[in-house]
C-alpha cells in the first residue's frame, strides 16, 4: 500500500514530481490515514456525516479527523490552509491517500521551519510532529521511532488541560519506548499553547516518575475513546492518565474531562475528579473544607501556577464571588478551574461562568460531607442559604484572616457594628460552635448587606463591601444598628419559636413571648427595628429606618392584613418593651431548639422573613406619610395663624 | 456625570486615573494634580483630630468655569478626585457622595485581591467597569 500511496501521491502531487516516502514515514502516514478514514465512524466530535462521507471504502479520510489532526500538529491555520490547497485536497475536494501524505510531508516541512511548498517536501523530512489533544491514544511522531502504538488523538480544542494531557501521555510514551526523546520537543509554539513550555521543563523533571502514580490517583477516563486497538500496548495510557504536577507542590493534575462529551458548550464545567482534586487541595491548605483559604495562603498557592500576576489577579477577581479576600471552597474550585483553563490556552472569560458559581458549585456537589453535616446540624430549619447567609455575613463581617470565628466584631468599628457586637455575641458563638464553618458557600453574599449605614463611610474600610443592599434603604440612620442586631438575633432563633409553637401562636401581650421576633424585640428593647428587619443581612445593613416605633399603632392596621405569626409580633412590639426575661428565655432554648429540624419551621421562617420585610416596608412607608402629614398640619397651623393675623387689617 | 476620575495614593502619584476621552485630556490630569495641595490643605485642617471624626467626603474642592472637582480621601489617605462638568445643574451633593462612596467600594474589592500589591496601579477590570459606569452618564 505503501509503495502505491507513494507512487498515487507522486502522480497526484502538483509539479509531478515523485513523492518519496522514507519507511517509517509510509508507515506513519499509512496508520494515521487509516486512522483518519477508519475512525471517522468512532470520532469523537466530528460526528457521523464525515463518517458517511468516508464511508465508500478507506479510499478518502474524512475531513473531520483530518482536520483535527492537521490541528493537531500546532502550526497557524494560515499554514495549515495553505497546506491543504497545496495538496491538492481542495481541488479534488477530498482527502486521497495522496492528499494525505502530501499534507502530512507540508507539515512535517513546516514543522521544521520550511515554507511550505511543493518543493519542501523533496528533502529529508523528519516526520511530522501532532501534539496530543484528546485522550484516547496519542500520536506521536518524533525522530526517534516509536511509530507503534500510535493513534491520532482527536484534538478538543475546547477541552480543558489537553495540554496537560498530552503532555503526560507523551510522557508515558516515551517513558515505554524511547526515553531519550522529550516528548516536549516544542512543537512551534502556537500562541496559546505558550504556556505549555514551562510545563514540559517540570514535566520532563517528572518524567522518571510519571509511570509511577502521581501523587492524586485520578484516572483520567475519556468517554470517548477510540478503540485503543492492539498497537496501543505501550499506551496503556487509557486507564492511568495521571496529569503531571507543573510543580510538585503544585500538583496539577489533569483531570479527565468528562465534559468532552458537551464540549462546544462547557469548558467550565467542572467535573467530578475535578472537583476531588479541588476539594483535596484545599484541604491541603485547610484542613476545613468549610472555612476558607486567606488571600495570602492562596496567592502563594497560585502562584505556583506560573501564570502571570495581572492574570491571577484577574482570575482572582472572577472567582471571589464576595470580594472578601478569601476563598470558600467554590471560590476556590472556581479559580483552580480557572488557571487550568488558562494553562490549557483557553482566554479567560469576562464574567465568571454561570457554572463556576459558588450557587452553582455548592448545588452541583452537595456530596461533600461537610457541607451536608454542617447544614444538618445547624438546624436547618432556614432554607440553606438564608441562614448560612446570614451567619455568613456576619463572620465575615468580623473577619480578615477567618480562622477564628468567635472573636467577631472585632473589625467592626461602625456604630451600627457595635450594636452588632454587643447583641450578636451571644448568638454568635452558640451557632458558631454549631457551625464552625459553615455555610460559607453560600454566596447570596453578594446581597451582603455592605451594611455600611452610608452616613459612617469611616466603618468601611473596615468593611470591605460595597454593594447596595437588595432592598433599597430609605436613609441610611444611626438608629438601625439596634435593628442589626435585632435582626440578626431574629435569624439566629428563627427556630426557637416555631419549634416552640408550631405557628405562632398570638401570643399574650407582654412579657412571657414565645415568638421569637417578640423576645427580640423584647430583648433589644427596641421595639421598632424589628420592622425593618429584612432577614437577609439586606436588611441589617439597611438603613431601613425603624424609627417608626411611635407610628406603630397606625401600621397595625396594615400589618393586620399579614400574616397572623407576623401580627401578632409587630403587635407586640409597641407593648413589648419589657421583653428582657422573656428575651433571655429564648436565648436559652436555642441550642436545645436547635437540634431540631423540620421543614416545617423552614417554611414558616420563610414566611415570617417575608412577611416581616413586607411590614417593615410598609411600616417605613407608613412613617414617611405620618411625617408628611405632621408636616402638612403644622403648615397648615401656620397659615391659619397668618389668616387670624391678616383678617382684622383686611376686614378693617 | 463623572468627566475624570482619579485615584491618588497617600504619596501623590496616581494609582488610576481616566478621564472621558476628549482632545485635551491633560487638563483634566492638571486640574486633578492641583487639585492634591487643596486636599491636603482640607486634611490638615482637622488633621489633629482622630480619623473617625473627619469627614471622608470632603465635597467641592474647587471650582472652575467649565467644572468643579470634588475630593474624598480614605483614611488610608488614598485620595479620591472627581472632576464633574459644571453644566450639569442637577448633580447634587448626595449624588456626589454616592459616587464616592462606590468608588471606594470598589477600592476595597481592589484591595481585597491578594494579588495587588498596594501602590501599583489599578488594573482590575472590575473597577474600570465601575468608573466606565459613572462616567458613561455624562454623555
Amino acid at each position: 500500500m505503501e509503495a502505491a500511496a507513494a507512487a498515487a501521491a507522486g502522480t497526484g502531487c502538483g509539479p509531478g514530481s515523485p513523492l518519496l516516502l522514507s519507511d517509517g514515514e509510509q508507515q506513519c502516514y499509512s496508520e494515521l490515514f487509516a486512522r483518519c478514514a477508519g475512525t471517522a465512524s468512532g470520532g469523537p466530535g466530528s460526528g457521523p456525516p464525515e463518517a458517511a462521507r468516508a464511508a465508500p471504502g478507506a479510499a478518502t479520510a474524512a475531513a473531520g479527523p483530518v482536520a483535527d489532526l492537521f490541528r493537531a500538529s500546532q502550526l497557524p491555520a494560515e499554514t495549515l490552509h495553505q497546506i491543504t490547497e497545496l495538496c491538492g485536497a481542495k481541488r479534488v475536494g477530498y482527502f486521497g491517500p495522496t492528499q494525505f501524505y502530501v499534507a502530512l510531508k507540508l507539515i512535517a516541512a513546516a514543522q521544521s521551519g520550511l515554507p511550505v511548498r511543493i518543493e519542501s517536501i523533496k528533502c529529508e523530512l523528519p516526520l511530522p510532529r501532532f501534539m496530543i489533544s484528546k485522550t484516547e491514544g496519542e500520536i506521536r511522531f518524533g525522530n526517534s521511532a516509536e511509530l507503534h502504538g500510535t493513534k491520532v488523538q482527536i484534538p478538543y480544542v475546547i477541552s480543558e488541560k489537553n495540554t496537560f494531557k498530552r503532555m503526560d501521555d507523551e510522557d508515558k510514551q516515551q517513558e515505554t519506548q524511547s526515553p531519550t526523546m522529550s516528548p516536549l520537543a516544542s512543537p512551534p509554539s502556537s500562541p496559546p499553547h505558550y504556556q505549555r513550555v514551562p510545563l514540559s521543563h517540570g514535566y520532563s523533571k517528572l518524567r522518571s516518575s510519571t509511570e509511577q502514580m502521581h501523587p492524586a490517583p485520578y484516572e483520567a477516563r475519556q468517554p470517548l475513546v477510540q478503540p485503543e486497538g492492539s498497537s496501543s500496548g505501550s499506551q496503556g495510557a487509557k486507564p492511568p492518565r495521571h496529569q503531571a504536577s507543573l510543580i510538585r507542590s503544585f500538583s496539577v493534575e489533569r483531570e479527565p474531562q468528562d465534559n468532552n462529551s458537551n464540549y462546544p458548550e462547557e469548558p467550565w464545567r467542572i467535573t467530578e475528579e475535578q472537583r476531588e482534586y479541588y476539594v483535596n487541595q484545599f484541604r491541603s491548605l485547610q484542613p476545613d473544607p468549610g472555612s476558607f483559604i486567606s488571600g495570602s495562603v492562596a496567592k502563594n498557592f497560585f502562584t505556583k501556577s506560573k501564570l502571570s500576576i495581572p492574570e491571577l489577579s484577574y482570575i482572582w477577581e472572577l472567582s471571589d464571588a464576595d470580594c472578601d479576600g478569601a476563598l470558600t471552597l467554590p471560590e476556590f474550585c472556581a479559580a483552580f478551574h480557572l488557571i487550568v483553563a488558562r494553562k490549557n490556552g483557553y482566554p479567560l472569560p469576562d464574567t465568571l461562568p454561570p457554572t463556576l458559581q459558588p450557587e452553582y458549585l455548592q448545588a452541583a456537589f452537595p456530596k461533600t460531607k461537610w457541607e451536608c453535616t454542617l447544614f444538618d446540624s445547624y438546624s436547618d430549619s432556614m432554607p440553606a442559604n438564608q441562614q448560612p447567609h446570614d451567619l455568613n455575613w456576619m463572620e465575615k463581617l468580623s473577619i480578615n484572616d477567618m480562622t477564628d470565628f468567635p472573636v467577631p466584631t472585632q473589625d467592626m468599628t461602625g456604630n451600627d457594628k457595635q450594636a452588632l457586637k454587643s447583641t450578636t455575641d451571644e448568638a454568635l458563638p452558640k451557632d458558631m460552635s454549631e457551625n464552625p464553618a459553615t455555610p460559607k458557600e453560600s454566596n447570596s453574599l453578594k446581597a451582603r448587606p455592605r451594611s455600611r449605614s452610608y452616613s459612617s463611610t469611616s466603618i468601611e474600610e473596615a468593611m470591605k463591601r460595597g454593594e447596595d443592599p437588595p432592598t433599597p434603604p430609605p436613609r441610611p440612620q444611626k438608629t438601625h444598628s439596634r435593628a442589626s442586631s435585632l435582626d440578626l438575633n431574629k435569624v439566629f432563633q428563627p427556630s426557637v419559636p416555631a419549634t416552640k409553637s408550631g405557628l405562632l401562636p398570638p401570643p399574650p401581650a407582654l412579657p412571657p413571648r414565645p415568638c421569637p421576633s417578640q423576645s427580640e424585640q423584647g430583648f433589644e428593647a427596641e421595639l421598632h427595628p424589628q420592622l425593618s428587619r429584612a432577614p437577609s443581612q439586606a436588611a441589617e445593613s439597611s438603613p431601613t429606618k425603624k424609627d417608626i416605633p411611635y407610628s406603630q399603632p397606625p401600621s397595625k392596621p396594615i400589618r393586620r392584613k399579614l400574616r397572623p405569626e407576623n401580627q401578632a409580633a409587630e403587635n407586640q412590639e409597641p407593648s413589648a418593651t419589657a421583653g428582657g426575661p422573656a428575651s433571655a428565655a429564648t436565648v436559652k432554648p436555642h441550642p436545645t431548639v436547635q437540634k431540631q429540624s423540620s421543614k416545617q419551621k423552614k417554611a414558616i421562617q420563610t414566611a415570617i422573613r417575608k412577611n416581616k420585610e413586607a411590614n417593615a416596608v410598609l411600616a417605613r412607608l407608613n412613617s414617611e406619610l405620618q411625617q408628611q402629614l405632621k408636616e402638612v398640619h403644622q403648615e397648615r397651623i401656620a397659615l391659619e395663624n397668618q389668616l387670624e393675623q391678616l383678617r382684622p387689617v383686611t376686614v378693617l | 456625570m463623572a468627566v475624570c476620575v482619579a485615584v491618588i495614593a497617600k504619596e501623590n502619584y496616581p494609582l488610576y486615573i481616566r478621564s472621558v476621552p476628549t482632545e485635551n485630556e491633560l487638563k483634566f490630569h492638571y486640574m486633578v494634580h492641583t487639585s492634591l495641595d487643596v486636599v491636603d490643605e482640607k486634611i490638615s485642617a482637622m488633621g489633629k483630630a482622630l480619623v473617625d471624626q473627619r469627614e471622608l467626603y470632603l465635597g467641592l474642592l474647587y471650582p472652575t468655569e467649565d467644572y468643579k472637582v470634588y475630593g474624598y480621601v480614605t483614611n488610608s489617605k488614598v485620595k479620591f478626585v472627581m472632576v464633574v462638568d459644571s453644566s450639569n445643574p442637577a448633580l447634587r451633593d448626595n449624588e456626589i457622595r454616592s459616587m464616592f462612596r462606590k468608588l471606594h467600594n470598589s477600592y476595597t474589592d481592589v484591595m481585597c485581591n491578594p494579588f495587588y500589591n498596594p501602590g501599583d496601579r489599578i488594573q482590575s477590570r472590575a473597577f474600570d467597569s465601575m468608573v466606565t459606569s459613572m462616567m458613561i452618564q455624562v454623555c
